[in-house]
């Protein structure tokens, strides 16, 4: 019983910074901080007019897409090859191609921007966000999509496969269908994590800042401080509706998987 | 020769996972290396002097600034560690063992969905929820406790790891999760039947057990705190900047990425040494337990 109260207490503490936000953008004061002094939606009014917050927004969402896109189907390839095959280093591979998830991000930035601009002497662009965002969202995607891949039954593809469809037409048309929501779950994730990633966009943007580096700019002004709350609280439940999604197909996927699992298809 | 590749399970591996290694080959491997050897050049005004040198490790040597941040880093990160690993376990422990099966995954996603949201702007809300006139100070000074704020809280290196333990939480909690949820749970019935208290049980069996995923824990949250400077940034003042800062600064302020470069390794040098020697002396708990 205590245990419980210790974790509903933990949670609260999970949540107390994110639950001041909606506080604080409908709040009528410039200062952020308590006693509240009245109810306004003016800060979310400005956020429609600023044209370099929609510059940076729609530069963020480029590379997200981008980097979902890539960072999964790189995903699938490793979460199939480990569910489906047995090859020399396995294990190893595997162990490297999951490195990312513990490197610290201002490794991966610093050594990207030194190959980048010092050695190859090319330009920083949108491009090069993508590039390092799909290196360390790979390994979430290949977590999700392991579990979508594992619990899935070989005997189902080889017998599309005696049926007459070729490999790649059996992976299509039995193995995709029973994955697409851990696909979909996959690139959500993927999404969310680009969306957010702050630390290696700030030393990769090239000319036009992404959202996180251009909230970053506005948190040294204290005036802009409201907006920032205002931009948070759509940003916090725009993440919570895409997590959301991406939780309930995950859980289907498995549900789909497991189903299969049992045998009840042909 | 393509045919043959593809004809076996083997084959169709190897070529499956090629794309993904070849990638992190590219991205990972391949820009560690060129920042090893970057290290051992120097800057000279805007040209990058190629000449094999040890200068930026004897500067970072000799000048006690580095020495005096990295070991700030470190004790943060240690500390940022032990209190996330401490304050997560009997959280994990809650989630595997006292809550219902078909509510574990609502729990674990309760508890991973704020480590997905606005990284920044979460570490800016603790400055208002630790400052001055923040929630915490407004707090206590109306239920009476304090008469004064409490400055402590604040653009210090406690503040850095209470942000830091917040932001990595979920990270502690699930690899203990996971590994709680693979104890055999007859196991802790053996010991009972056998004479010992829950208690004793839980010190003799279950923490055991549990170790791999404690250990887990702890690298997963202590490798990568120490490459974070948002969070010194905001809310460390003027004592509370570590070693991710000074990289930071040299690569973009004062544009010397050699000493930069050699400041990160060494930086990943340490975290790694530490890393090995902690696995090491828990290796006990490791082996022969999956």
């Amino acid at each position: 019983m205590s245990l419980r109260v210790y974790a509903i207490a933990y949670l609260i503490f999970l949540y107390a910074p994110i639950a001041l936000l909606p506080i604080f953008a409908f709040n009528d004061a410039t200062i952020i901080a308590f006693p509240l002094s009245g109810f306004t939606t003016d800060w979310f009014g400005e956020l429609w007019t600023n044209t370099s917050l929609h510059t940076a927004v729609r530069n963020s969402v480029f590379i997200a897409v981008m980097t979902a896109i890539i960072s999964t189907l790189l995903g699938i390839c490793a979460a199939r090859a480990g569910a489906m095959a047995h090859f020399p280093l396995k294990a190893g591979i595997m162990g490297f191609i999951m490195l990312p998830l513990v490197l610290p991000e201002i490794i991966v930035a610093v050594s990207l921007l030194v190959v980048v601009v010092q050695i190859f002497d090319l330009g920083l662009s949108n491009w090069t966000i993508i590039a390092a965002h799909t290196l360390i969202c790979t390994p979430f995607c290949i977590a999700i999509l392991n579990g979508a891949f594992q619990n899935l039954d070989p005997s189902m593809e080889e017998a599309a496969m005696d049926l007459g469809e070729s490999r790649f037409g059996a992976f299509r048309s039995v193995t995709l269908p029973l994955v697409m929501p851990g696909i979909i779950s996959s690139m959500l994730i993927a999404f969310t994590i680009s969306l957010d990633e702050f630390i290696i966009a700030f030393f990769l943007s090239g000319v036009s800042p992404t959202m996180p580096v251009y909230i970053w700019g506005l948190l040294r002004f204290p005036a802009s401080l409201p907006v920032v709350m205002a931009l948070g609280t759509i940003l916090v439940a725009l993440s919570i509706i895409l997590l959301t999604i991406a939780e309930i197909l995950r859980r289907r996927g498995m549900a789909r998987a497991g189903v299969a699992d049992k045998g009840g298809f042909l | 020769m393509w045919q043959k590749i593809t004809s076996s399970e083997k084959g169709r591996g190897i070529l499956l996972i090629s794309p993904p290694f070849i990638y992190a080959l590219v991205l990972m491997a391949f820009p560690l290396a060129a920042i090893f050897l970057f290290s051992f050049w120097t800057q000279d005004f805007m040209d990058v002097d190629t000449t094999f040198t040890l200068n930026n490790y004897r500067e970072i040597v000799e000048k006690p600034i580095y020495g005096a941040l990295l070991q700030r880093s470190l004790y943060v990160s240690a500390c940022v560690t032990l209190v996330t690993v401490l304050l997560a376990f009997p959280v994990a422990y809650f989630v595997s063992f006292h809550v219902r099966p078909e509510r574990k995954s609502l729990w674990l996603f309760l508890i991973t969905i704020p480590f997905w949201t606005s990284y920044l702007i979460r570490v800016f809300l603790w400055k208002v929820i630790l400052g001055f006139n923040g929630v915490i100070n407004t707090g206590l000074i109306n239920i009476g406790l304090i008469d004064e704020p409490l400055t402590f809280i604040l653009y210090n290196v406690n503040a850095v790891i209470i942000t830091l333990a917040h932001a990595f939480a979920p990270f502690a909690i699930l690899p203990i999760f996971v590994a709680l949820e693979k104890i055999d749970r007859s196991l802790l019935e053996a010991s009972q039947d056998l004479g010992e208290s829950k208690f004793m049980t839980f010190f003799r069996v279950t923490l055991p057990l549990a170790m791999p995923g404690v250990v887990a824990a702890v690298l997963i949250v202590f490798i990568p705190t120490i490459g974070d400077y948002v969070t010194p940034e905001l809310m460390g003042g003027a004592g509370g900047k570590l070693i991710a800062n000074m990289i930071q600064t040299q690569f973009l302020a004062l544009n010397n990425a050699p000493l930069g470069a050699a400041l990160a390794i060494v930086a990943m040098v340490c975290v790694t040494a530490i890393s090995l020697v902690f696995v090491l002396l828990n290796r006990r708990w490791l082996k022969g337990r999956s």
